[in-house]
């Protein structure tokens, strides 16, 4: 129960950057353990640098340590040397925080953004000294949770992990919370903690993946079903109905060392429905959820006052469909946090602002050149298609136009670079849709050479991984080897076209992710194999090799075709049909052959309803602050947004952009 | 308005590097509200200069940075003790500013100005009879040669030139592991605490024998005479003498 400083401290002087393991940050709290207080070990299963600016788990760090029946600490995956001197001298996993053994708390609770991050999680379920498999844990174990975007298909993962948790967090920690807490004062006894597990698995929100059975009829599921008549048979996701009751962080945690996404970050909305059909995140934080302008305005203020940071990020899935956007960054502008007379004559600390995930058109450019303060780094835009018609397909409805507007307005204010991202591997591709992309490239450096000689275009290239509880779950994922030949397609024409630059994600890793995504109970144990064979930080290039995942795959009996590159049919029992993000299932499949028919799908936020079935389902709507879509631009969301817009709902939605590009590491600021 | 301010860093932010200090006290200057001056251009950045690097992994009584405040602004107008306060309650725990002063008019940067700084550095695995032998070997010898690697290159120099005064500072009552008191050369390549221990005992790992560094004094030279940047008390645990 006492800190591990002692024993941590000495291999400090051995390792790289120690900062990692300090904690010490602007905003870290110190927790008063007891008896009655329930602690939760918030671990983000990657390096520090990488898990500390994470939104989610700052939030519930802040919300959990606010409650006096909960402490919350926080931890990140050790790099490679901590971890060798960490197991040579049996230093177990520990928080930052007060630098605590990780067996020593009562939750230990991952956030997962990224399937490749899986055989990390076993790692430090290992290095926390805790049974790797589920059924092996006393009840003195922490119950190992899951959250995030991967928990909606959690089933790789189901017989490692205790508890899974759908959706957003803000509320269900608090119910689970007093339910653990009710555990702990009656002394967590031998055999108790299936008792506890039952009834968590009652919490809305909560899915135990102990308590269903699985039955298999050859290599296809055929039902998941509660082994007890009180466990639900359907999981739902947890949404918070209104944003501007939850105002956190309010004391973000600034770090002392450098991490990747260095400044403030304020959400401005969750959620988002411009309907992208190859987005899992789009999909799954439906409704649109705005929050109210003063608050951000407010969040912005004393965040920056507390971190000291002089750039703030206005964080969403597509920060331009925010209602009042303009209105908000120009009241932003001469914010900083000098002196009030610095401010007022813009004199030294400006503020600078930063739009991730850019809508592509000309006034989001327009308004990104505003508040960038003058930083002309790079503008990043996602186009995913190289041809109109496959944009249909994917419901990524920017026209050529769009994107030419948006470059001129990026070049003529000053930037020099652009990067484009694509998908390759989406249903119906052809060459010629593949080759559109260089063709697009070709004609965005021709725009930007018109204004510097210096103009280039990099074209980034992911290989499409179909995702869950989205109308893509059904596509067969593209080999490995057809993959690498849309790559080399791109390569060869652009190799012809001056001022376009390729760069692409390792189809081999992109193979392991579509393993993981869609895959059933059967994957743990390749999960499993992978971890005891070395495979950790698999999202790390230098660290990935194919070969671990396809002996793995091969060790276990199972088909790597099979789970990936097979088309499903309508009727296929999915791995995670228990569990809902909303969506009706028929709704995605009418979604699906609206895709393969070419068809786009407008943005419900300001169009009527077409019943995806969440805000019908759960009784929620969306909150978005103006009733008319945004001005400049419709992303080509396919509304006549010349007539004016009037919707005849009170409270509307839009639609979302596309941040799903796989291997995530990269996929950050926009500038 | 220049100042000149020194520091201590001390505890679990002595894991951070130099350029995370640079970056702690960019914020920190912010959240002050002191009027500081920033530089022009596209990426306005408070006008700030540091010292020596102090490596990462050791603490310091005596750190040292250069802060330009917006002209019409003169010690005068801030109380030197508020200021200290200001700026100690905006950098992390285990940060103390103990000195402000105003910067000498045409005062070259701290890089150059400074000379020699001393290092108070607590040895696990080795005895008191031990380091007091090690230091009168050193001392005797007239060249001390250490293989060392920077940038990727190879290289063996004579280190002694660089170390200007070796003692043994008394063990306290808290802590019983002997100590090297150890004043040493700044100018040209230098010479790092770890470096300095394994000239010392070559046998050893200085990792592990160097169990905690702490540099104490930075030095200056003023009409011949070495000084302090700041004078500060001595160090009670390691009072060396001033010397010309």
């Amino acid at each position: 129960m006492t800190s591990l400083w002692a024993r941590v401290e000495p291999l400090l002087a051995r390792v790289q950057k120690p900062a990692r393991y300090i904690g010490c940050e602007d905003g870290a709290i110190t927790p008063q353990h007891g008896a009655g207080r329930v602690s939760w070990l918030l671990a983000y299963p990657d390096t520090y640098e990488i898990g500390l600016p994470n939104q989610g788990l700052q939030i519930l760090y802040e919300i959990l340590n606010e409650r006096d029946d909960a402490v919350a600490e926080r931890t990140y995956a050790p790099w490679h040397d901590m971890e060798a001197l960490m197991r040579q001298r049996s230093v177990p996993l520990f928080s930052v925080d007060t630098h605590r053994a990780a067996g020593d708390f009562d939750l230990l609770a991952f956030s997962l953004a990224a399937e490749l991050v899986y055989t990390n999680v076993l790692n430090l379920i290992d290095l926390a000294g805790v049974p790797v498999r589920s059924d092996q844990r006393e009840p003195h174990h922490p119950l190992i949770v899951l959250g995030g975007h991967c928990a909606f298909n959690p089933e790789p993962l189901a017989d490692y992990v205790d508890l899974v948790v759908l959706g957003e967090g803000e509320e269900v920690i608090g119910d689970i919370t007093e339910v653990v807490r009710g555990w702990k004062a009656s002394g967590k006894t031998p055999g108790s903690r299936e008792g506890v597990l039952r009834e968590l698995s009652k919490v809305p929100g909560v899915y135990v993946p102990s308590m269903y059975d699985v039955e298999y009829d050859g290599p296809m599921l055929r039902a998941v079903t509660p082994k007890y008549a009180d466990v639900p048979a359907t999981v739902h996701k947890r949404t918070v109905a209104d944003l501007g009751q939850w105002p956190y962080p309010k004391r973000p945690l600034a770090p002392l060392t450098e991490v990747v996404h260095d400044r403030l970050a304020v959400e401005v909305f969750r959620g988002c429905t411009r309907g992208c059909r190859f987005c899992q995140a789009g999909m799954i934080t439906r409704p649109v959820r705005e929050r109210p302008a003063a608050q951000v305005k407010d969040l912005i203020e004393r965040g920056l006052q507390h971190t000291g940071y002089d750039e703030v990020s206005l964080t969403s899935l597509s920060t331009a469909d925010f209602s009042g956007i303009e209105q908000l960054t120009r009241g932003l502008a001469t914010l900083g946090c000098g002196t009030p007379e610095q401010a007022a004559s813009n004199v030294g600390s400006n503020l600078s602002i930063s739009l991730p995930s850019l809508r592509v058109d000309a006034f989001t450019v327009g308004l990104a050149g505003q508040v960038s303060g003058g930083r002309r780094s790079g503008l990043t835009f996602a186009p995913e298609a190289g041809s109109w018609r496959l944009r249909q397909v994917i419901n990524k409805l920017i026209t050529e136009e769009d994107l030419y507007g948006a470059v001129e307005s990026a070049f003529s204010q000053g930037w020099h670079r652009t990067k484009l991202y694509f998908l390759t591997g989406l249903p119906t591709e052809a060459d010629s849709d593949t080759l559109g992309i260089v063709d697009l490239a070709r004609n965005c450096v021709q725009i930007g050479r018109r204004h510097t000689n210096r103009a280039s275009v990099t074209v980034s290239l992911g290989g499409f991984v179909p995702k869950p509880h989205t109308p893509f779950q059904w596509f067969g994922q593209n080999t490995t080897d057809e993959l690498r030949r849309k790559v080399q397609l791109v390569r060869d024409a652009a190799q012809r076209a001056k001022g376009v630059n390729v760069k692409w994600h390792d189809p081999a890793a992109t193979l392991a992710e579509g393993i993981t995504a869609r895959g059933d109970r059967r994957i743990g144990p390749v999960l499993e194999r992978v971890w005891r064979a070395g495979g950790v930080f698999q999202e790390w290039s230098e660290f990935f090799r194919l070969a671990r995942w396809e002996e793995a795959m091969a060790a276990e009996g199972l088909s790597v075709e099979w789970y990936v590159n097979r088309h499903r049919d309508e009727h296929e029992v999915l791995p995670w049909d228990h569990l809902s993000a909303g969506l009706h299932k028929d709704f995605l499949w009418l979604d699906w052959q609206a895709a393969l028919a070419e068809h786009g799908l407008e943005d419900c936020r300001w169009t009527p309803c077409y019943d995806c079935g969440v805000c019908t389902g759960y009784g929620i709507e969306h909150v978005v602050a103006s009733p008319v879509p945004p001005a400049g631009g419709s992303q080509g969301t396919g509304q006549d947004l010349a007539r004016g817009g009037e919707v005849p709902v009170a409270l509307l939605t839009r639609r979302p952009e596309p941040v799903a590009v796989p291997a995530s590491i990269e996929a950050g600021a926009a500038t | 308005m220049k100042l000149r301010v020194r520091h201590t860093k001390l505890g679990k932010v002595r894991f951070t590097s130099h350029r995370d200090t640079a970056r702690h006290w960019e914020r920190a200057v912010r959240k002050s509200g002191v009027a500081v001056a920033y530089s022009a251009g596209f990426t306005p950045r408070p006008r700030m200069s540091f010292g020596l690097a102090l490596p990462t992994g050791a603490e310091s009584l005596a750190e040292y940075l250069d802060i330009d405040l917006i002209d019409d602004i003169t010690l005068a107008d801030l109380s030197v003790d508020d200021l200290c306060i200001r700026f100690g309650a905006a950098l992390p725990v285990g940060y103390e500013v103990t000195h402000i002063v105003p910067r000498e008019a045409g005062a070259t940067s701290l890089q150059e100005d400074v000379v020699a700084c001393t290092w108070v550095i607590t040895l696990d695995g080795v005895s008191t009879d031990e380091l007091v032998d090690a230091v009168a070997a050193t001392l005797a010898a007239s060249a001390v040669m250490v293989q060392r690697e920077r940038k990727g290159q190879r290289s063996t120099d004579d280190v002694r030139p660089a170390m200007l005064d070796l003692s043994v500072a008394p063990a306290t009552d808290d802590d019983p592991r002997p100590r090297l008191c150890a004043m040493v050369a700044t100018n040209g390549r230098g010479l790092r605490p770890t470096e300095l221990v394994g000239a010392m005992f070559p046998a050893l790992d200085p990792v592990d024998v160097a169990a905690r560094v702490l540099r104490t004094q930075q030095w200056i030279e003023r009409d011949g005479t070495r000084r302090e940047v700041i004078p500060a008390a001595p160090v009670a645990a390691c009072a060396l003498p001033e010397r010309a």
